[in-house]
């Protein structure tokens, strides 16, 4: 009976939607997306990537999912509670549909999660997640091995998928579920979801079609965009070429060279914000001595002109950094100001008996972050001052990371964005003592070591008490900046830009996944 | 003919031989392809179960062997990307390259015949010399540029005024040299489908306004060269004494022109042109990027980003045989032009 009423109250909604507005906005509405890249598989778990996880938030819905300001959202885990120290209850919402018809319940949740176990891309961050049990239809318990403050976090990676629909088996006898790296996989050309986006259409490298779904859950949504159509266009002259000339809606991300001429065009508007990628250069105590020396490491950061390289190498389209967790994340300490000042570093040179500096070899990426090369070349020539005599070397990202996993020069450049949103993951990755065994510091190419620090870091990930936590990881960054642990150089700016008549800033986030659900288009300009 | 054919048809195996094993060679340098295939948080020991179920552990001869003998059976492997075999994947991004070259190709002979005529003809008519001129600068300007140019003064528009916009006069100034934009900037939109993997843009207006931009490009490579050449054999060609037997026995200018001094300025030409056309392939992966035409030029860039080395083998194989097979039917048709010619190589 609730149903028809529904029914019937939808019918007349319609009815008079249809008698009030103008023809041309009952038409129906298009976003044109153009990317750098389209997603590689239709399968969210095959790959932990930008691409992908933008197609999991269009076609799939997350548990919970970050707001503009790091709180977490329900999304289809409508409340959530900390049973014991290892345990945490969440009640999945219900009258919630996957794209193929089928109800999504608990067991979804559940089945969904082991597949994350299995997925390579995605194991080692649900370690910590020792089973998951559906209680009832509605209700789901996360058993953790120890205690784990970070499992909301993870939630915001789990977008339940439709186990009725990826069980079984294919024509060819493989397992509908198999996560397969390279291969043709039932998963990655087949999707059902619950988000509010259907895929109609994919050709890969060309684009891919979506349709708003009918039957979405979130009926609160302001979201009002009938169709999308991705397209990747890797050249970034040719998508500002596309925005302006009125062949797409929307662009990301801007080029920080056309940042001008965005800004200054009247029919596009343009939306940046400081990201949470800290772009930094290792120093190698392993290859070079005198790194040994924390007087010589600060002496380098001392030498360093954040601010400068942000300003005028960046155009204003970095934040200058001094530690690795930006504004927002629980490690984050507002004091911490880069310290650009030559004269100190010269003096610290001279204590360390380097007063006449050394010969190292630096190596960057030239086509993976906003103006690498060109930051390599400023940073070089910075440290020509402190008689530190650079031999720079450039290379394409698909030959770099091999060189960086040997670590093949004394300072090399990595920019990292942490998986979690959570300042441990930066010190585990990039300044936790190496151990190839448990692939602690598995991008440390600075061999910085400091085992009070990793312990505090393993305490901190067991501590429930999230101000407690806070604390401690502070702590740790604290210490990082005291002893130079690395040269932080600043967090990348995010840049989008759109047709005027898409208002992208409500759905837009420093996370760069824009919710393209709730975006709202202003039917008179169609 | 046939020995020639089956002649042919080992030297195209050789170079596809000799090309793969090149590939294979160097795509150490091309970069690893699992970090392209995984986050950049996934533990070492995953990387290396994912580099062993690949195959690339082992030695070169024996991931050349196995490349090679699943080449006999037309097997060339997956791309890493596009999770398909890499044949499948070429098939179906040809047919955009193909129009693309295709259109390009009828530019290049509708304009660089008259226009090299005429310039041979009156070699010091203002017109001949104003070609001439622009046909350098055409060839000394970089694909990708004269590309961004097209696409800012024909897609994105310009609008300058340096006349007085109050007056009429200056208005009309104004507008005539500005443009208004509107042409497609990127991509060839909605091809309707023919068959296959063959989606065409020659089949509406619509389609066709996709096709321009990047053909204009793509030709102004080419059109110079094929201009000055078609001039300069023309010049040579009319000097000969049965061209001066011809005007002397008063057959009509047109006839001399068009019918016995082109047919024997078009010989070297096709040979040229045979070889350009190899070329011009190559040249679609600049275009291709500029414009993202959905060919296999712009397949082949991405595909070096990503080291989806199993893709980019396969291409260069294959553009092999494009260019054996393009410099084949070059030798047939110069046998059909000119009657002297015996492919066999044995005199007449």
């Amino acid at each position: 009976m609730k149903f028809k009423k529904t029914l019937l109250a939808s019918m007349i909604g319609t009815a008079i939607t249809a008698a009030t507005l103008s023809p041309a906005a009952m038409a129906e509405t298009t976003l044109r997306m153009a990317y750098d890249a389209d997603p590689v598989s239709m399968d969210i778990h095959e790959q932990l990537s930008g691409g992908i996880l933008q197609l999991s938030h269009m076609s799939f819905d997350p548990l919970v999912r970050w707001t503009k300001d790091f709180e977490f959202e329900p999304r289809l885990a409508t409340e959530w509670e900390q049973v014991d120290d290892t345990t945490m209850r969440m009640t999945v919402r219900d009258g919630v549909t996957f794209h193929s018809g089928n109800p999504f319940t608990a067991e979804d949740v559940v089945w969904t999660v082991e597949r994350l176990k299995r997925s390579p891309d995605f194991k080692a961050i649900f370690e910590p997640v020792d089973s998951v049990t559906a209680v009832d239809e509605h209700t789901v318990e996360f058993h953790t091995n120890e205690p784990f403050p970070l499992l909301l976090n993870l939630a915001t990676y789990i977008f339940p998928m439709d186990s009725q629909f990826y069980s079984g088996e294919t024509e060819d006898g493989d397992a509908k579920d198999e996560i397969v790296k390279n291969g043709n996989s039932f998963a990655s050309t087949h999707i059902s979801g619950t988000g509010p986006y259907v895929v109609t259409d994919r050709q890969q490298g060309v684009r891919v079609n979506f349709e708003r779904f009918d039957d979405y859950w979130d009926s609160e949504s302001p979201g009002n965009v009938d169709n999308i159509v991705l397209t990747p266009i890797s050249e970034n002259a040719t998508r500002i070429a596309a925005l302006l000339s009125g062949d797409v809606d929307f662009i990301a991300p801007v080029p920080p060279n056309d940042l001008d001429r965005v800004r200054n065009d009247d029919g596009v508007e343009l939306v940046t914000m400081s990201g949470t990628r800290i772009i930094l250069f290792h120093m190698d105590q392993e290859r070079v001595d005198a790194f040994k020396d924390e007087r010589v490491r600060q002496a380098f950061v001392y030498a360093i002109n954040q601010e400068g390289i942000a300003d005028r190498l960046m155009k204003g389209f970095a934040t200058p950094a001094a530690q690795a967790s930006p504004a927002g994340y629980v490690g984050h300490l507002p004091e911490l100001e880069p310290r650009y000042d030559l004269e100190k570093a010269k003096q610290l040179m001279e204590e360390a008996g380097y007063a006449d500096g050394f010969e190292i070899s630096m190596m960057a990426p030239n086509n993976r972050y906003v103006n690498d090369a060109k930051i390599a070349q400023a940073v070089a020539a910075m440290l020509a001052k402190i008689n530190v005599t650079v031999d720079l070397k450039t290379l394409p990202k698909a030959q770099y990371w091999g060189e960086f996993d040997d670590r093949s020069a004394d300072m090399m450049m990595i920019g990292w964005h942490s998986d979690t949103e959570d300042s441990a993951n930066f010190h585990e990755y990039l300044s936790a003592c190496p151990d190839a065994a448990t692939g602690a510091g598995q991008y440390n190419a600075g061999n910085y070591c400091n085992p009070e620090l990793d312990a505090l870091v393993t305490q901190a990930n067991l501590e429930i008490d999230l101000a407690k936590r806070a604390e401690m990881l502070q702590q740790v960054e604290q210490a990082l900046y005291d002893e130079a642990a690395y040269i932080p150089l600043h967090w990348q700016d995010l840049a989008w830009a759109s047709a005027a008549n898409f208002d992208i800033e409500p759905v837009l986030n420093v996370m760069n996944f824009p919710y393209l659900g709730d975006l709202v288009i202003t039917p008179d300009d169609q | 003919m046939i020995a020639f054919l089956i002649k042919r048809l080992f030297h195209a195996l050789l170079v596809m031989f000799v090309i793969s094993l090149i590939a294979f060679a160097i795509q150490d340098n091309l970069g690893d392809p699992v970090q392209q295939l995984v986050g950049q948080s996934v533990p070492e020991s995953e990387r290396d179960a994912l580099r062993d179920e690949l195959g690339l552990n082992d030695p070169f001869i024996t991931q050349y062997l196995r490349f090679a003998g699943n080449a006999l059976h037309f097997d060339f492997g997956y791309s890493y990307v596009f999770n398909q075999p890499t044949t499948e994947v070429i098939l179906r991004h040809l047919p955009a390259t193909l129009e693309l070259v295709a259109a390009t190709t009828v530019l290049i002979i509708l304009l660089s015949v008259p226009i090299g005529v005429y310039s041979a003809i009156k070699p010091r008519a203002w017109l001949s010399r104003f070609f001439m001129g622009v046909s350098i600068i055409g060839i000394s300007i970089p694909v990708f540029l004269t590309a961004i140019v097209l696409i800012q003064l024909f897609a994105i528009g310009v609008s300058w005024t340096p006349f007085p916009t109050d007056t009429g006069w200056g208005q009309w100034l104004n507008d005539l040299v500005s443009t208004n934009g509107g042409m497609p900037a990127y991509g060839r939109g909605d091809p309707v489908h023919v068959l296959g993997t063959w989606y065409t843009n020659f089949a509406s207006i619509k389609g066709l306004s996709y096709l321009i931009l990047p053909a204009v490009s793509l030709a102004s490579i080419m059109l110079p060269l094929f201009i000055r050449l078609i001039r300069a054999e023309m010049l040579e060609v009319l000097q000969s004494d049965y061209i001066k037997f011809a005007r002397a026995k008063g057959l009509s200018p047109q006839r001399i022109y068009f019918l016995h001094a082109l047919k024997n300025t078009m010989l070297p030409v096709i040979t040229v042109g045979g070889v350009q056309i190899g070329t011009l392939v190559a040249y679609t992966i600049l275009t291709e990027t500029v414009f993202q035409w959905p060919g296999v030029g712009l397949m082949f860039l991405n595909a070096i980003e990503r080291s989806d080395i199993p893709l980019i083998v396969t291409y260069l194989v294959i553009v092999g045989l494009i260019f054996t097979i393009t410099n084949t039917l070059v030798d047939l048709i110069y046998g059909l032009v000119n009657p002297t010619v015996k492919l066999t190589g044995k005199p007449a």
